[in-house]
């Protein structure tokens, strides 16, 4: 299956590289990775039609058994953001359910066998990808900025007066004091706590995702470097007979483990969005 | 690993992913959801008030029921005393009816029997007269001998 020119080391590198295009001749920014992005607009089009698809047709009446499905989904997080967030906001829900589903999809794509999709693409000519878009540090940004500017942008909206409301929290919490004098020694401390805290939110948000599905990614093609160059009279020689089953075994374990991996980190993202978002509605008194 | 324009590409999808979930999936779905647990609830209630109403109006059939009983017993009580007075008043018309049938063919038979008697006299009398007239060998002037004939016939 594997292209042996580089033996296990040039097999890994081969799936973490990202297949790019360059917008721009020689600029290391407007480089695209066209695999991540192909791959998440694809699963968002899935998520998207799957949905609409019964959202088009939904009724009061007796639900069908997708419509079932997705109501449960939709039910469990609404019941998670009406729990969380506090605040009065029509988007929260709906970016709740997008991140969910959405990242569970990306995440998804980890479970699919590593050299499947990428054997497929030598088929038509694209001879290296990565087929895990939530092991791209720039798709999991993307979604933690975005995230980001929502709660810069709610924070300046909902905390009054407009903006000033959102760096006079940035100065008077978390210490405060009645008296004013101290409290503008203690602004220093807070100014920069909040600086630290509001960068390592959206960083820490998309690392966390990239991290575990890196790791995880990288498992799989650890286990699958078991096998690697054999051919098939080595898998029915004893040697290469247990490799092939500790292969089988390590990536049926290491699968199964990772369904729950998968769900919970798109689970973990989506809580703390609702929570980041919560915390820009949040109207600190004055005091 | 460098961040590069997927970065923009992915931020503005996502924007665009949760915009489209905003407008056209989530209203559509959570509607449909909290619509049918209205309607649910809505249904819930209505068992509730049917099977209230349910028991008031077997309550009222109860109460009918025996208000109607009630009646019936009355109207059987006075239906068996209307009866007894009928029969005995039926019972009374028809005594006096058969007095008075009785009363009324005694005289009539009375009646036959004295108008009998007459018509017997009178033929008595005019046997006796024509017995009278054959002992006699002659004729006996009616006229002349009424008075003695009218003896006669008191006689007999």
């Amino acid at each position: 299956m594997a292209s042996g020119e580089g033996g296990a080391g040039g097999y890994i590198e081969h799936h973490l590289v990202n297949h790019t295009t360059q917008l721009v001749e020689d600029n290391s920014f407007w480089t695209m990775n066209t695999d991540s992005v192909f791959y998440t607009i694809l699963l968002a089009i899935l998520y998207i039609w799957f949905f609409r698809r019964v959202a088009k047709k939904a009724s009061a009446g007796v639900p069908s058994r997708t419509q079932n499905f997705l109501e449960l989904i939709i039910g469990f997080i609404d019941a998670q953001v009406k729990d969380i967030f506090h605040g009065n906001s029509k988007v929260v829900a709906p970016l709740a359910l997008s991140i969910f589903i959405w990242v569970f999809l990306m995440n998804f794509m980890d479970l699919i066998p590593v050299d499947l999709l990428p054997w497929l693409g030598t088929l038509v000519g694209i001879d290296y990808m990565r087929v895990v878009p939530s092991t791209d540090l720039n798709i999991t940004f993307g979604l933690s900025f975005g995230v980001m500017l929502l709660v810069f942008y709610y924070s300046f909206t909902v905390k009054k007066p407009f903006a000033l409301g959102y760096f006079k929290e940035f100065a008077t919490h978390p210490f405060e004091s009645p008296n004013l004098l101290v409290q503008m020694i203690l602004a220093i401390p807070n100014i920069f706590l909040n600086i630290v805290e509001t960068v390592a939110k959206p960083v820490s948000l998309g690392l966390r995702l990239f991290g575990n599905m890196y790791a995880g990614e990288l498992i799989f093609i650890l286990i699958a470097v078991l096998t690697l160059n054999y051919g098939a009279a080595d898998l029915f020689s004893v040697g290469g007979g247990i490799m092939t089953v500790s292969q089988f075994l390590l990536a049926l374990v290491w699968a199964l483990f990772h369904i729950l991996i998968i769900t919970l980190q798109a689970y973990i993202f989506m809580m703390l969005s609702i929570v980041y978002l919560n915390m820009a509605h949040e109207q600190h008194d004055s005091h | 690993m460098n961040i590069n324009v997927t970065l923009v590409i992915q931020m503005v999808v996502f924007f665009a992913v949760i915009w489209f979930t905003m407008k056209y999936i989530w209203p559509q779905i959570l509607g449909a959801m909290e619509e049918r647990e209205k309607k649910i609830a809505d249904g819930l209630a209505a068992g509730d008030r049917a099977e209230k109403e349910l028991n008031q109006a077997k309550a009222k059939v109860e109460t009918l029921i025996t208000e109607a009983k009630e009646q019936a017993s009355h109207i059987k009580d006075q239906a068996t005393q209307m009866a007894t007075k009928i029969k005995d008043q039926a019972k009374s018309d028809a005594l006096a009816e058969k007095e008075r049938q009785l009363h009324a063919a005694k005289a009539e038979i009375e009646q036959e029997a004295n108008r009998a008697k007459e018509a017997l006299r009178q033929q008595v009398s005019a046997l006796a007269i024509a017995g009278t007239e054959q002992l006699l060998s002659k004729e006996v002037d009616a006229a002349k001998h009424a008075d003695l004939l009218d003896d006669l016939i008191k006689e007999i």
